[in-house]
């Protein structure tokens, strides 16, 4: 059993890392806060992607030069998922600064962060 | 130039955006007339596209000369070709109607910001249809949200908090959706869809292959909004403002339906990992029946009309999903069918409210009295839209409706069929109580003979003329629509 | 040739709605503007009817709409008795509402005579159509287009009734979609062959349930009990709509699909054995009774005269379950003949109205005297529908109780009996009132004649009829051909 969870712990971290971070997005009250989790949850799957590219002895995966000594085979650690990262992380970088612009303009609208209030704000308002 | 299509479709609006904001930084008259010509080359570059897949069978696009599967590939079959010139021939004309609002909506300043976005919108959904490589949907998906979560924000106060929900929600689903693919690669090592297909028939079922499955189908199902997860779309689309919501709603949350129709058919069940499938699939059908009840009469509760449109909408990926779910290849042929008749009707629909909303400056049901003294629009798209959505023939949705009781029926989904019919009738209490106040309240004062001015508009005209022409054509010629799909079915 | 003339006359109604919409109110008055369409109409019509009667077959698939099913219209006998009616009762009432509407100074005319011209399109569309989904659509078309005109007062009592209308006939509309997507989903074909074709095709198990769906659904629109109520209520509407659309057009296009259902797609010989026995024949049977007791008990005459129609229509659904030449026979002679002698009674209720404001029976007393040609018209029509000849109705009810006779139906001879006492009780008492009681000698003072001669020229091809029943349309003759079609087909 223990075994079980040992031998994938990373696993088993960004599993949480992702049920947190979807709790703390549509559980928590206040938007600021939503933001940070849903970071988190980003985050979780971006580890999750570099495990999967992990290789247990494995080296950085550039080519050895040509000509300098012989080539032996070697093991590379797959570099495909770090690039898809890359660009994962830009599109939640992105995501991040959209949602930075955001929460700037219901604060300067609403004079709140906590959704509970700006609901209330609405109603009030709108009608 | 013409080998270059499936790439051009792409490009141009992607180029066009950045034309559009450095230009529009000196000029602002520019932008529109900039925007128009995006959409036109990308109408020519999309039918060009269909007609070459109609004539020549798929074809295959290898970005930048690398082939696949280490280089991205652009796959255009009959399915993709059809809704790519959807996309181009709803947005076209959707453009020519946007001019009048958005000069009415958004000050001098911010309209290039806003065709801005709308460019990368166009940018990011023509993609996802062409795109065949998994990870570049994510991207291009992205692409396409950002820029709706941007304009859902312009619209008036209290929208950008809409936005913030649906940006929430959004990357929830897109998340899920690059899981889903993250569990694919690990199980087959490809991005590429068709290479997918291929590795996929050789891989054994596994827990791993249905959780991938699975975080894919909610990742989409966020964002085409299928029930329950469509919480986003009415405050969404009716916060934003008109013309943004002309845009969005008919476009987006078909073009994830197609993503889910090619995940759901190409890679899943024609790769006999059907089990996954079949259960996924019973367990939607009841739900979605239950959604179209839902959708159907929280409609009914409505006051703003563009609120009830989402409401409509949100039913109508409903039936889409029942065809789906149903499983049967009259099922299927019903979902792709009112995948494309749905653009046509909320389009219709979206643009002859915004229409309504810039000639009596308001957006309640209020609005609609006396429709008829604005002459023939936009009453007449309004009333073609509306018995589209409940299914009167001639209209294109009573046959989209068609096929999909059949498929309900063929595969004894009594619920399904159920579902399709009634909802239907419960939508026609909406649609006439808004035909009631719209035609039949106040023509007293209407002296005969005098029609209302609606001043000049003749972007909105020719687009609502378009719609309306194509709701009755696509009805009349179903056959045609068919023809495409059974293509792509294949069996 | 004959496939374009079948065209034409199925885009008259079409173009006639186009030109009201887009030029009517402007430059043209629109009451004016369907009148030459309308006196084409019935010219086409006979002429089309003529070829039939020459042998020709007259069918045309106007569009492909799905791979394997389109549009497709197929002028046969049955159809062309309904065609006859509709296209010859269009010109008559359009005359008629030019007076009817301009006497009582009515709003909105444009869309009422857009609407009213759709309405026609679609019964065109619902007597030549070949398979189901044609007529489905065009029924859809019918349903739609006769809203506005039901509440074309505006007025709350008449949206309720709209809405009423609405919501009966769209339910019963999905009913009836629901019975035709399952029978072609469970292998049935949609086409209408006279004799009908579902023997060979369909699991004799399914049959019971899937007549049940069809004949309620389309049913609904013939206002079978206990579907009934949205009729009586459409009496709001301005008695043009009343006469032509719920005498005429809407109710027959209802009976005419039931019909359709019966007998071309079950066929009498697949139905003998359930048919008569099933919950729809007592439905049916039901409502012959029920209608005429409410009609004894309603004071107001527009609906009684409603009641009365889904006497009639009920009467003609029987009859054509009745799997004997005499019976179906009697079903089709009465669509066209009741046809008529409703209309008339209308178009005196119109007159009436018009000239008098009075709306219900117990005011009528003595008018006879000072409308003597619109009583006696009025006279002339209800002695028809209580079957005294020699009005054309004296044919269709000894046709229909022969019929019941030959297929020694006790229960459905019964039935058309006491329909015909019932009828007398409350029909006769208006004619004898009006013109024998009330205030004596009056001066006459009739409607203008815009409104009088219509209802002339029906009371008048009533009584001709009735001497003579195949004149000038050849009624029975189609009748007759049609029945034994249907008991030979199948």
């Amino acid at each position: 059993m223990l075994e079980f969870f040992m031998s994938k712990y990373n696993y088993w971290f960004y599993a949480l890392m992702l049920a947190l971070g979807l709790y703390g997005a549509t559980v928590k009250g206040n938007l600021l806060k939503k933001l940070v989790a849903l970071n988190v949850f980003q985050w979780s799957i971006i580890f999750f992607f570099l495990s999967i590219g992990a290789t247990r002895g494995g080296t950085v995966p550039i080519w050895p030069e040509h000509g300098s000594g012989h080539w032996e085979p070697r093991v590379f650690v797959n570099p495909l998922p770090h690039v898809l990262m890359l660009t994962a992380i830009v599109v939640g970088v992105a995501t991040t600064g959209i949602a930075l612009a955001l929460l700037l303009q219901i604060y300067r609208n609403w004079g709140s962060l906590e959704e509970d209030e700006i609901l209330s704000s609405m109603r009030s308002q709108g009608g | 130039m013409v080998e270059q299509l499936p790439a051009l479709v792409v490009a141009t609006p992607l180029l066009f955006s950045f034309l559009i904001f450095l230009v529009g930084l000196f000029e602002e008259r520019t932008s529109y007339p900039l925007f128009f010509t995006c959409l036109t080359l990308n109408l020519a570059f999309c039918l060009a596209l269909f007609f070459k897949v109609m004539k020549g069978g798929t074809i295959s696009y290898h970005l930048g000369g690398w082939q696949p599967p280490w280089g991205i590939e652009y796959r255009v079959d009959a399915l993709n070709g059809l809704v790519l010139a959807c996309i181009g021939v709803v947005s076209w004309f959707l453009g020519l109607c946007l001019n009048h609002v958005v000069k009415e909506e958004f000050a001098p300043e911010r309209r290039s910001q806003l065709y801005t976005l709308l460019s990368l919108q166009i940018c990011g959904l023509c993609g996802i249809v062409v795109t065949g490589d998994l990870f570049n949907l994510y991207v291009l998906l992205e692409i396409a949200s950002f820029s709706a979560y941007a304009i859902v924000a312009m619209g008036k106060k209290g929208a950008e908090f809409s936005a913030f929900r649906y940006l929430v929600f959004g990357t929830i689903g897109a998340c899920f959706y690059l899981l889903g693919v993250g569990h694919l690669y690990i199980l087959t090592g490809s991005l590429n869809l068709e290479h997918v297909k291929e590795l996929l028939q050789a891989t054994p079922s596994s827990k791993a292959l249905t959780v991938g499955f699975l975080f894919l189908m909610v990742g989409i199902g966020v964002k085409m909004a299928l029930f329950p997860l469509h919480f986003w779309l009415p405050d969404a689309y009716s916060m934003a403002p008109s013309s943004v919501s002309i845009m969005l709603a008919p476009l987006s949350t078909k073009v994830a339906s197609y993503v889910a129709l090619r995940i759901l058919f190409d890679l899943f069940f024609k790769t006999q990992h059907t089990e996954a499938v079949q259960v996924f699939l019973k367990f939607s059908g009841w739900v979605v029946s239950f959604g179209i009840f839902f959708s159907a009469f929280m409609a009914m509760a409505q006051k703003e009309l563009r609120r009830t449109l989402s409401y409509f909408l949100i039913s109508e990926i409903c039936f889409l999903t029942a065809g789906i779910a149903s499983f049967t290849r009259d099922g299927l042929r019903g979902a792709v069918l009112h995948l494309v008749n749905d653009m046509f009707m909320m389009g219709c629909l979206f643009a002859s409210i915004s229409l309504l909303g810039l000639l009596k400056k308001r957006e309640d049901t209020e609005a609609l009295d006396n429709l008829s003294d604005l002459g023939l629009f936009p009453g007449l798209s309004i009333l073609f839209g509306m018995l589209s959505v409940i299914g009167v023939p001639p209209f294109c949705g009573f046959f989209s409706k068609w096929y999909l009781v059949l498929g309900a029926l063929e595969s004894k989904s009594w619920h399904m069929a159920i579902a399709l019919l009634v909802g239907s009738l419960l939508n026609a209490v909406v649609v006439f109580k808004w035909l009631e106040k719209a035609f039949l309240k106040g023509t007293h004062h209407e002296k005969e003979g005098k029609r209302g001015k609606a001043l000049g508009l003749w972007g909105f005209k020719v687009g609502l003329f378009g719609f309306c022409a194509f709701l009755v054509f696509l009805g009349l010629y179903t056959r045609v629509t068919i023809e495409v799909i059974d293509l792509w079915i294949g069996f | 040739m004959t496939e374009g003339l079948l065209v034409i006359e199925l885009m008259l109604p079409l173009a006639a709605a186009f030109l009201v919409l887009l030029t009517g109110g402007r430059k043209l008055p629109c009451d004016l503007l369907p009148l030459p369409f309308a006196f084409l109409s019935p010219v086409l019509g006979l002429g089309l009817v003529s070829k039939l009667k020459a042998g020709e077959e007259i069918k045309t698939e106007l569009i492909r709409v799905l791979p394997d099913l389109g549009l497709s219209f197929n002028l046969d006998a049955l159809g062309a008795v309904f065609l006859l009616l509709t296209s010859s009762l269009w010109a008559v009432i359009s005359l008629y509402s030019l007076g009817y509407m301009r006497s009582l100074q009515e709003h909105a005319l444009r869309r009422f005579y857009c609407c009213f011209s759709l309405a026609i399109f679609g019964a065109f569309g619902v007597a030549m159509a070949q398979n189901l989904l044609t007529l489905f659509v065009f029924y859809e078309i019918l349903t739609v287009s006769t809203f506005p005109l039901v509440a074309h007062e505006e007025s709350e009592e008449a949206l309720r009734a709209g809405r009423k209308y609405l919501v009966y006939l769209l339910s019963g509309a999905t009913v009836g979609l629901f019975g035709l997507l399952w029978l072609k989903q469970k292998g049935g074909t949609l086409d209408f062959s006279v004799g009908g074709n579902i023997a060979g095709k369909i699991d004799p198990r399914m049959w019971g349930i899937l007549f049940l769906l069809l004949a309620f659904g389309f049913g609904t629109k013939a206002a079978v009990m206990p579907f009934h109520e949205w009729l009586p209520s459409a009496m709001i509407a301005p008695t043009p709509v009343s006469a032509l659309l719920h005498a005429v057009a809407v109710v027959k296009a209802g009976v005419f699909s039931c019909i359709r259902v019966i007998l071309c797609v079950f066929g009498p010989k697949t139905l003998g054995s359930f048919g008569s026995d099933s919950v729809f024949a007592f439905a049916v049977a039901f409502t012959v009774i029920g209608a005429n007791l409410l009609a004894l008990s309603e004071d107001h005459l527009k609906r009684r005269l409603a009641f009365s129609t889904v006497n009639n229509l009920a009467v003609i659904i029987l009859g054509a379950m009745l799997p004997t030449e005499s019976g179906i026979k009697g079903a089709m002679i009465h669509i066209p003949f009741h046809g008529l002698m409703k209309i008339t009674l209308f178009m005196c209720a119109g007159a009436i109205f018009v000239k008098t404001k009075k709306e219900y029976v117990n005011e009528l007393s003595g008018l006879g005297k000072r409308m003597p040609i619109t009583f006696g018209a009025f006279a002339v029509a209800s002695l028809g529908l209580t079957g005294i000849p020699p009005i054309c109705g004296f044919w269709s009810k000894w046709y229909l109780c022969s019929g019941a006779l030959e297929a020694k139906n006790v229960a459905f001879l019964l039935v058309f009996l006491a329909s015909s006492f019932l009828d007398a009780a409350y029909f006769l008492p208006i004619v004898y009132k009006a013109f024998f009681e009330g205030p004596g000698s009056q001066k006459v003072d009739e409607a203008p004649w815009t409104l009088t001669l219509p209802l002339i020229i029906t009371a008048l091809t009533c009584l001709l009829l009735g001497l003579f029943p195949d004149f000038l349309f050849g009624f029975l003759q189609f009748a007759e051909k049609a029945s034994s079609a249907a008991l030979m087909g199948g």
